[in-house]
């Protein structure tokens, strides 16, 4: 370690990085920050269940397995999701954290298709039509704007040094989480139009993140 | 590649450049050079490591030693810092590695088309006028007598001396001196008219 003692060539910037030094807070566990997020979005749900018919949701929901387990699929996802992107916020942690949501992905959707499934074979479903998919499409993007802007906010504190990767994971759980706050607004059964549509949002959204990664999160 | 197993050593600079660290975040400047110093070797080994040529390296201490500064929020004491300052060095290394590897897309190393550039920037004025000058000079001796226009190129332009240029053109001493004369005064006049 002949170069030990001394900054070599890097001295002035060594002595330049301590001289701005300040003290910092350590961030808290990702596992923490993803809860103070997902805090966030259980505000908004509040909210909107204020405006939604609780009891038609809950019923809607009951009534078969699959309605139930695509939300579980989409909740689980968004919150594994937000772990993940927090956990990849920072500079130390593998890329394989951005599997983590991969079970809840594969639940929800899984529980979507199977429900497109069961609205062909079961008579007297009723599937969204052009226009209240499109408002589908609305409200699943418009909410994950404020929702993006939060938790953009809170991984910029980290450092990620993968940014595209981060807020295309964190943009998953934006998305999944916008898709489960519309089941207050949704008494549609899943069609193959509808199902469509979550996926084209999801995937705007998702893109979109992925888009503006290296402006907003770059470490 | 096969990793190697910590020795007392290396679990001991960890645990001391923890500390440094923990001490860092909580705004001791004394610490915080001293461990950015050490740093440096680490840094360098990983970028060796991941392949970065010599002309770079510094390129990438630079820019790990920045997002330390950057990231220092992000360490937990509770977990290895050379860990941590190794996953900094290998990213940083390979976004190097990467920009380069961009860069050389887009350009080639060609010392010779370099040099056959014309500069934008210099002034061919002075080149056009000489040009220009050598045209009207070459038509008005192209327009003299032959005697005159051979006496010119044997004498003046060629720089003979007179037994030479006798012998060449088999003319008299005499006959050339005569014949230098009169172009001279036919140039004079004709270049002196046009200006």
């Amino acid at each position: 370690m002949a170069e030990v003692g001394r900054g070599g060539p890097h001295e002035g910037l060594i002595r330049d990085l301590a001289a701005d030094l300040t003290p910092v807070e350590r961030l808290r566990p990702p596992a923490m920050r993803a809860a103070a997020w997902l805090g966030v979005v259980g505000a908004i749900a509040a909210v909107l269940a204020c405006f939604s018919d609780l009891s038609a949701v809950a019923q809607r929901l009951i009534a078969a397995p699959d309605m139930w387990l695509a939300v579980t699929g989409s909740t689980l996802t968004a919150g594994l999701a937000a772990i993940a992107a927090f956990e990849l916020s920072l500079p130390d942690r593998k890329p394989m954290w951005a599997l983590l949501p991969a079970p809840g992905v594969l639940m929800w959707i899984g529980a979507s298709g199977l429900g497109c499934l069961r609205s062909w074979l079961v008579p007297g479903t009723h599937d969204a039509s052009l226009a209240e998919a499109k408002d589908c499409f609305l409200f699943i993007v418009g909410l994950s704007i404020p929702l993006s802007v939060a938790l953009i906010l809170m991984l910029r504190r980290a450092c990620p040094l993968r940014p595209g990767l981060t807020a295309a994971v964190g943009g998953v759980a934006v998305a999944a989480a916008s898709a489960t706050l519309l089941n207050f607004f949704h008494p549609y059964d899943a069609a193959a139009t509808d199902l469509v549509v979550h996926i084209v949002a999801v995937t705007a959204v998702v893109a979109a993140s992925r888009a503006l990664a290296d402006r907003v999160l770059e470490g | 590649m096969a990793k190697r197993a910590p020795d007392s050593t290396d679990v001991e600079t960890d645990r001391r450049w923890s500390a440094l660290m923990a001490v860092a975040q909580a705004g001791d400047r004394n610490a915080y050079e001293r461990l950015l110093r050490e740093c440096v070797p680490v840094i360098l080994r990983v970028a060796r490591r991941q392949g970065v040529p010599a002309s770079r390296l510094d390129d990438v201490v630079q820019e790990v030693l920045l997002t330390v500064h950057r990231a220092r929020q992000t360490y937990d004491p509770a977990r290895s810092f050379v860990g941590w300052l190794c996953t900094i060095s290998q990213r940083r290394a390979i976004d190097a590695l990467r920009r380069h590897g961009r860069v050389d897309r887009r350009e080639v190393h060609a010392p010779l088309a370099y040099e056959a550039h014309c500069d934008p920037a210099a002034d061919l004025a002075p080149h056009r006028e000489l040009a220009s000058r050598t045209k009207v000079l070459g038509s008005a001796v192209a327009e003299l007598p032959a005697a005159q226009r051979e006496a010119l190129e044997h004498l003046a332009l060629m720089e003979m001396s007179l037994d030479e240029a006798s012998t060449m053109t088999g003319r008299t001493k005499g006959s050339l001196k005569v014949n230098l004369h009169r172009a001279l005064k036919t140039l004079r006049a004709r270049l002196g008219a046009g200006e």
